[in-house]
C-alpha cells in the first residue's frame, strides 16, 4: 500500500499530564482527551436540548397553551435553539471530531496550540451552565436563538444579557478552535504530506475554520452592540431612538448563515471518511470535493440576506441573494453525487455507521431541496416564519449533522475504546431515529405550507392532528437515545475487542493502536499519501504518484 | 542537498522537526488578527449602513472636530515607526536602545489615549444621545480598548527585556514581534476608522 512506516524511535519521555479517567476532567492539552471532552460535554447538552424539544412538542400536542405558560414556552424554545446549535452541534462536529482526528490526519502529535485548545474547550461548560442556570435564576432569554431586536430589547433584560454573555463565550471558544485548526492543517503537516493528499475531513475543517474566523467575530461585535442597547439604552437597533433593526439582521445572518455551514461542512467531511471505508472504494471525485468545499465557503459568506426576504429588502438585494443561494446547490450537489458514486458498486457493509450515513444523504437531500425552494423569493415570502422553515432547518441540522454525529460515533468508537459497539442495538437505534425524525419533521412541511406560524405556543385547532403526529415522532426520537446510551456504556466494558484496525481502513488514525497512545504514534507518524486506495489491487498502485487523486484517475 | 532523493529530504525534515519544535505562534496571531479585523469590519459596516439609510433625528447633536483626531493619527503612525526601531535594536542585541524605543512607543500610545479622553470630554454628546453618538463611542471605544491592551503588552515586553539574558532578547524576540504586529494592526484600524468616522 502507499504507506511508509518509519523505523521505531526511542520511547517518548514520561508525560506530565494526568492519566486515568481523571484527565477527562482536567485542563489536559492532549488533543484526544480534548476531543472526547467536547463530545461528552456536547452530548450532555444534547440531552438537555432534547428535553427542551420534548417540552415544546408536549405543549404543541394541544392547540392551547396548557402544558406551560406562554413566556416559559418562549424561554424553552430560545434555550432549545441556543443549546442545540452552540453547545451540541457546533462543538461536536468541529471540536470533538476535529480535535480527535485532525492531528492524526496531518501526521502531527497534537494540535498547533494545545493550551489554546484546552482554553477553547473549557470556555464551553461555564457558558452552557450560565445559559441553563439563567432559566432558574432570572428567567432565560425569550427572543429565540436569533435575538432579533426590538423583541430582544423588550423582553426581560437579565435573561437576554446572560444569553449574550454565554454566546460571546461560545463564540470565543469557536474562534480559538478555528485558529487552531487552520494552523494545524496548514502548518503542522508531516513533511512529505501534500495538501491534496489529506483526508477529506481536513479540507472540510479548513473550510469551516475559515468561516468561523471570518464570521464569528461579526456576531460578537453585533451582540456587544445589542447588549449596549439593552444596558446603556443606546439606539443601534432601536427604531425609537433612530436606530435600525435590519442592520442587526444583516450582521446576525452574516454569522448565522455561515453557521449552518459550520455545522454541516464538518459533517460532509466525516461522511466522506466513513463511506469509502465501508464500501471498500476510493472516495469518488476527491478534487471536485475539495473545490466544492471551498466554493461553499466562498458562496456561504455572500448569501445571508436570503433569511431576510420579508425584512423590506430592496429588489436588487432579493435578486442577488436568490441567485447566490441557488448557486450553492451546485457544489453541494457535486458532493452529494460524489457520495452516491462512492456507494455505487461498492462492497457496502450495512453497519450502523453506514446506515446513519445513508440516512444523512436521504435527509440532507430533502432538506437541500426545501432549501433551494426557500431561496426563491415568491415562495419564501409565502412560508416565511412558518413551520416549513422549521422543517427545512431540522432536516439540515438534525437529518444532516446529527445523523453524521451518530454515524461517526459508531465508526470511531472502536478507535477510542478498543471495543466495537453492538450492531443490533445500533441498527435498532438507527431505525428508531430515522422513523422518529421523519415522522416528527416531515408533517411540519405541510403545517408550514398551510400557514402555521413558528415559535408560538398556540395554534389553529385544524392543525392538531398533524401536530400530534409530529409529537409522536419526537417521542420516538427521545426513546431512540436509550438504546444508543446503553450501547455506548455497555460496549465500553463488554463490547467485542476491536483490534487496532477493525475496518481495515487506510486513514492514519487506524494505523496506530486502539486506543492510541499519548502523542499518537510509538514511532514517527506514517506517511499516508493516498488515504482512499481501497479496492485497487496492490500491484496497480503507483507508489511514486505525486497526488492522492492520481491513483484512481489512472488506475481505473 | 542536491544529492538527496525526495525521500531523504523528507527524512531530513522529519528529524529536523523532531529537534526544533516549529514556531507557529506568529501564524496563529495573524489568524487571530484577521478575526479581530472582522469584528471591526462588522462595526464599520453597521456605521456605513446607518449613515446611508438612517438620517440623524431632528434635534440630535452630532459633530466632530478634526484637529485632535489628526494629532491622534500622527501619534499612532509615529509610534509604529518607534516600535519598528525597537525591534531592529533588539535583534542586534542592543537591549538598552530597544527599551528606550519601547518606552517612546508606550508613551505615544498613552498620549493617544489621553488625547482621546480629552476629545470624549469636550464632545457635545454622550453615549446614548443618538445613533451616531453611540456608534462613535462604540467604534472609538473598542479601538481604544485595543490601544490600551497594546500599551500594556509594550510595557510587559519593556520589563522582560531589561537584561540581554532576559525573557525577551535577541534570541527570543517573539513577544516583541507579536506585540509589534498587534500594534501595527491597531494603527491600521485607526487609519480606516479615522477616514470613515471623521473624513467622510
Amino acid at each position: 500500500m502507499t504507506l511508509t512506516v518509519p523505523q521505531q524511535s526511542p520511547p517518548a519521555p514520561q508525560s506530565l499530564q494526568p492519566t486515568g479517567w481523571l484527565r477527562y476532567l482536567s485542563f489536559s492539552v492532549d488533543h484526544k482527551v480534548i476531543g472526547l471532552q467536547y463530545l461528552v460535554c456536547g452530548f450532555a447538552f444534547y440531552l438537555i436540548g432534547g428535553a427542551l424539544a420534548g417540552a415544546i412538542r408536549t405543549e404543541l400536542v394541544s392547540p392551547i397553551s396548557d402544558f406551560m405558560p406562554r413566556d416559559v414556552y418562549n424561554q424553552v424554545l430560545t434555550l432549545h435553539g441556543t443549546v442545540m446549535i452552540f453547545l451540541w452541534i457546533v462543538p461536536v462536529v468541529n471540536g470533538a471530531f476535529g480535535n480527535y482526528l485532525i492531528p492524526f490526519y496531518v501526521g502531527a502529535r497534537d494540535m498547533a496550540f494545545p493550551r489554546l485548545n484546552a482554553v477553547a474547550f473549557w470556555l464551553i461548560p461555564p457558558a452552557g451552565l450560565l445559559l441553563i442556570s439563567s432559566y432558574f435564576i432570572t428567567g432565560a432569554a425569550q427572543s429565540g436563538w436569533t435575538a432579533y431586536p426590538p423583541l430582544s430589547l423588550t423582553t426581560p433584560a437579565a435573561g437576554q444579557i446572560i444569553w449574550i454573555l454565554s454566546v460571546l463565550l461560545l463564540g470565543g471558544s469557536s474562534i480559538f478552535g478555528g485558529i487552531n485548526f487552520i494552523a494545524t492543517i496548514l502548518k503542522l503537516r508531516r513533511p512529505g504530506l501534500k495538501l491534496m493528499q489529506l483526508p477529506m475531513y481536513c479540507w472540510a475543517m479548513l473550510g469551516t475554520s475559515i468561516l468561523v474566523v471570518l464570521s464569528t467575530p461579526v456576531l460578537a461585535g453585533t451582540l456587544i452592540m445589542l447588549s449596549f442597547d439593552i444596558v446603556a439604552h443606546t439606539g443601534f437597533f432601536n427604531p425609537g431612538l433612530g436606530g435600525n433593526v435590519v442592520v442587526y439582521q444583516h450582521l446576525f445572518w452574516f454569522y448565522s448563515h455561515p453557521a449552518v455551514y459550520i455545522m454541516v461542512l464538518p459533517a460532509f467531511g466525516l461522511v466522506s471518511e466513513i463511506l469509502p471505508i465501508h464500501c471498500r472504494k476510493p472516495l469518488f471525485g476527491y478534487t471536485t470535493m475539495v473545490y466544492s468545499i471551498m466554493a461553499i465557503v466562498v458562496l456561504g459568506l455572500v448569501v445571508w440576506a436570503h433569511h431576510m426576504f420579508t425584512s423590506g429588502t430592496p429588489p436588487w438585494m432579493r435578486l442577488f441573494f436568490t441567485i447566490a443561494t441557488a448557486f450553492i446547490a451546485v457544489p453541494t450537489g457535486i458532493k452529494f453525487f460524489n457520495w452516491l458514486a462512492t456507494l455505487w458498486g461498492g462492497k457496502i457493509s450495512l453497519n450502523s455507521a453506514v446506515l446513519f450515513s445513508c440516512g444523512f444523504i436521504v435527509n440532507f437531500v430533502l432538506g437541500g431541496i426545501t432549501g433551494v425552494a426557500l431561496a426563491q423569493v415568491p415562495f419564501d415570502v409565502h412560508v416565511h416564519d412558518t413551520y416549513f422553515v422549521v422543517a427545512h432547518f431540522h432536516y439540515i441540522v438534525y437529518g444532516g449533522s446529527v445523523f453524521v454525529i451518530f454515524a461517526s460515533i459508531y465508526h470511531w468508537y472502536p478507535k477510542v475504546t478498543g471495543r466495537l459497539m453492538n450492531e443490533h442495538l445500533g441498527r435498532f437505534h438507527f431505525l428508531l431515529t430515522f422513523v422518529g425524525f421523519n415522522l416528527c419533521f416531515a408533517p411540519q412541511h405541510w403545517l408550514g405550507l398551510n400557514g402555521m406560524p413558528r415559535r408560538v405556543a398556540e395554534y389553529d385547532p385544524q392543525f392538531q392532528l398533524i401536530n400530534q403526529f409530529s409529537s409522536v415522532g419526537a417521542l420516538l426520537m427521545a426513546i431512540s437515545t436509550l438504546p444508543f446510551l446503553w450501547n455506548v456504556i455497555a460496549s465500553a466494558f463488554r463490547g467485542d475487542i476491536a483490534g487496532d484496525n477493525p475496518w481495515n481502513a487506510l486513514t492514519p488514525e487506524w494505523l496506530t493502536t486502539s486506543p492510541p497512545p499519548v502523542e499518537n504514534w510509538k514511532g514517527d507518524a506514517p506517511l499516508v499519501t493516498n488515504p482512499y486506495a481501497y479496492g485497487t489491487p496492490e500491484n496497480e498502485i503507483d507508489l511514486s504518484s505525486v497526488t492522492g487523486s492520481d491513483i484512481w484517475r489512472n488506475g481505473q | 542537498m542536491t544529492s538527496l532523493t525526495p525521500q531523504d529530504q523528507i527524512e531530513h525534515q522529519l528529524q529536523h522537526h523532531e529537534e526544533e519544535h516549529p514556531d507557529h505562534r506568529m501564524f496563529g496571531l495573524a489568524t487571530f488578527l484577521v478575526a479581530d479585523a472582522m469584528t471591526f469590519a462588522g462595526f464599520f459596516a453597521a456605521y456605513l449602513t446607518f449613515k446611508a439609510v438612517n438620517p440623524l433625528l431632528p434635534g440630535a447633536v452630532y459633530e466632530l472636530e478634526l484637529p485632535l483626531p489628526t494629532l491622534n493619527t500622527i501619534l499612532l503612525l509615529v509610534s509604529s515607526a518607534t516600535f519598528h526601531r525597537a525591534g531592529v535594536n533588539l535583534r542586534q542585541g542592543l537591549n538598552e536602545r530597544c527599551r528606550y524605543w519601547l518606552l517612546a512607543t508606550a508613551g505615544l500610545g498613552l498620549a493617544f489615549l489621553i488625547s482621546q479622553m480629552v476629545e470624549y470630554f469636550t464632545l457635545p454628546f454622550g453615549l446614548a444621545d443618538n445613533l451616531y453618538a453611540s456608534t462613535f463611542y462604540a467604534l472609538t471605544g473598542f479601538h481604544g480598548l485595543h490601544v490600551t491592551l497594546g500599551a500594556l503588552m509594550i510595557l510587559i515586553v519593556w520589563w522582560q527585556c531589561r537584561t540581554p539574558s532576559g525573557r525577551v532578547s535577541a534570541s527570543n524576540h517573539f513577544p516583541l514581534e507579536a506585540a509589534e504586529l498587534y500594534w501595527h494592526f491597531v494603527d491600521g484600524i485607526w487609519v480606516i476608522l479615522f477616514v470613515i468616522l471623521y473624513l467622510i
